[in-house]
């Protein structure tokens, strides 16, 4: 154990803030402090950034490029460098080219190389095929949804938010849910999982759309793995859950936070003093430790 | 009497005008809303959607007739409906946001 002084003073070095980390092995779940875990951290296996929201201006942080060049900042300083990076939508606020070019401009300053992109619901008002797809739609050809492994893990981009079901929950649609079992069939349950979309794959809530119409069928497929991550953003906050051995986590935004569910009128921007902002955005990063994956948060401030 | 006559219509002419565009109608996205949620105009008429809100909506109809950009807060957008009929639409970011415009 490492004592609580020792703590703070790495918590220090690292420039960052109180960040969480669980571990999730055999369906037992515990947490650790994030100045422990970065004793042996290791290699980190992939880094999530989640709604960038470029484009967004508004009372609730008038400078999104600002915090995603602080958070770009923050994991380039990191020691060890994930090996890929995982962006779970909403690279823009508006589905401008202009808007996407930022976006790419300001990430290829990140240090890691590859970065795998699904698109959130503010990506694609535009329809299929546009703008996001002109630039992030090569691995899936124009699809959205792939699959490729890493470092011993599968990883598998979902795309839920082109088929939105009536109540307003996200959806994959036939075609993608057809894929997936396919994907997923005959693939060896020892294999680690990572799963990634923008909408939560399990209902948060329901009235705000916080899920996706499959997300059983989809945990279904996952449950019989003897590891599996289930990443999302969406709603700009940290919410986490375990079931058996799936561990669902959204992450936050870089932009701007959310309300917590149900507290408002709808899920929009959340306006808070400038000196709490910082403390609510950040990125999520994963490291594979004695083939246990684990995750941290890691917020601005 | 002839000046009368002219007097009249110049009276007349500027009010009529108005009259015409009473029939278009606007719309406010607001709280994750459309309100009015049911509107009727007569054929020709515009209808004008404005977004209040800080999260951006569009306004996308069940049968593609109609479809904005995503509107960014205080944004607007306008459709000229011709033909009668139940136009059915929604928030294509946030489906649960649904209206009606009803043309006849």
């Amino acid at each position: 154990m490492t004592e609580p002084t020792n703590r703070r003073d790495a918590l220090k070095c690292l420039g960052v803030g109180a960040g969480t980390l669980f571990t999730l092995q055999g369906g037992v779940f515990s947490a650790f402090d994030l100045a422990e875990a970065r004793e042996d951290m290791g290699t980190p296996l992939f880094l999530q950034i989640s709604d960038t929201h470029i484009g967004f201006n508004k009372d609730a942080n008038p400078d999104v490029v600002g915090t995603l060049n602080r958070t770009i900042d923050m994991v380039n300083a990191m020691p060890k460098q994930p090996g890929l990076v995982l962006h779970t939508g909403d690279v823009s606020h508006l589905s401008k080219a202009s808007e996407f070019d930022t976006a790419n401009q300001l990430l290829s300053r990140l240090r890691v190389s590859e970065m795998h992109v699904v698109p959130g619901e503010h990506d694609v008002t535009d329809g299929p095929g546009t703008e996001f797809f002109a630039r992030f739609g090569k691995p899936s050809n124009n699809r959205g949804y792939y699959s490729f492994d890493a470092h011993g893990v599968h990883f598998v981009a979902l795309v839920n938010v082109m088929n939105f079901k009536p109540n307003g929950l996200g959806g994959l649609g036939d075609d993608q849910m057809a894929w997936l079992k396919d994907d997923l069939a005959g693939r060896s349950a020892s294999q680690p999982i990572v799963v990634f979309a923008h909408m939560p794959l399990w209902t948060i809530y329901e009235p705000w759309g916080w899920g996706t119409g499959e997300g059983e069928e989809i945990a279904g497929l996952l449950r019989r793995f003897g590891s599996v991550t289930v990443l999302n953003g969406h709603i700009h906050q940290i919410v986490q859950k375990v079931e058996g051995n799936i561990l669902f986590h959204t992450a936050r935004s870089t932009a701007y936070p959310q309300p917590q569910a149900g507290n408002g009128p709808g899920p929009g921007p959340l306006v808070v003093p400038a000196a709490q902002l910082p403390g609510m955005l950040g990125v999520s990063t994963a490291v594979v430790r004695k083939k246990k994956l684990s995750l941290t948060d890691a917020a601005l401030a | 009497m002839k000046y009368g006559i002219l007097a009249f219509v110049l009276l007349v002419t500027p009010l009529a005008a108005p009259a015409a565009h009473a029939a278009d109608a606007m719309v406010v996205l607001k709280n994750f809303d459309f309100s009015p949620m049911d509107v009727t105009v007569s054929p020709g008429s515009t209808v004008t959607w404005k977004n209040m809100d800080g999260e951006p909506h569009t306004v996308a109809s069940a049968d593609g007739l109609f479809r904005s950009p995503a509107l960014d807060q205080n944004d607007t957008y306008q459709f000229k409906f011709d033909k009668p009929g139940v136009y059915k639409y929604i928030c294509s970011i946030h489906p649960k946001m649904r209206a009606t415009i009803t043309v006849k």
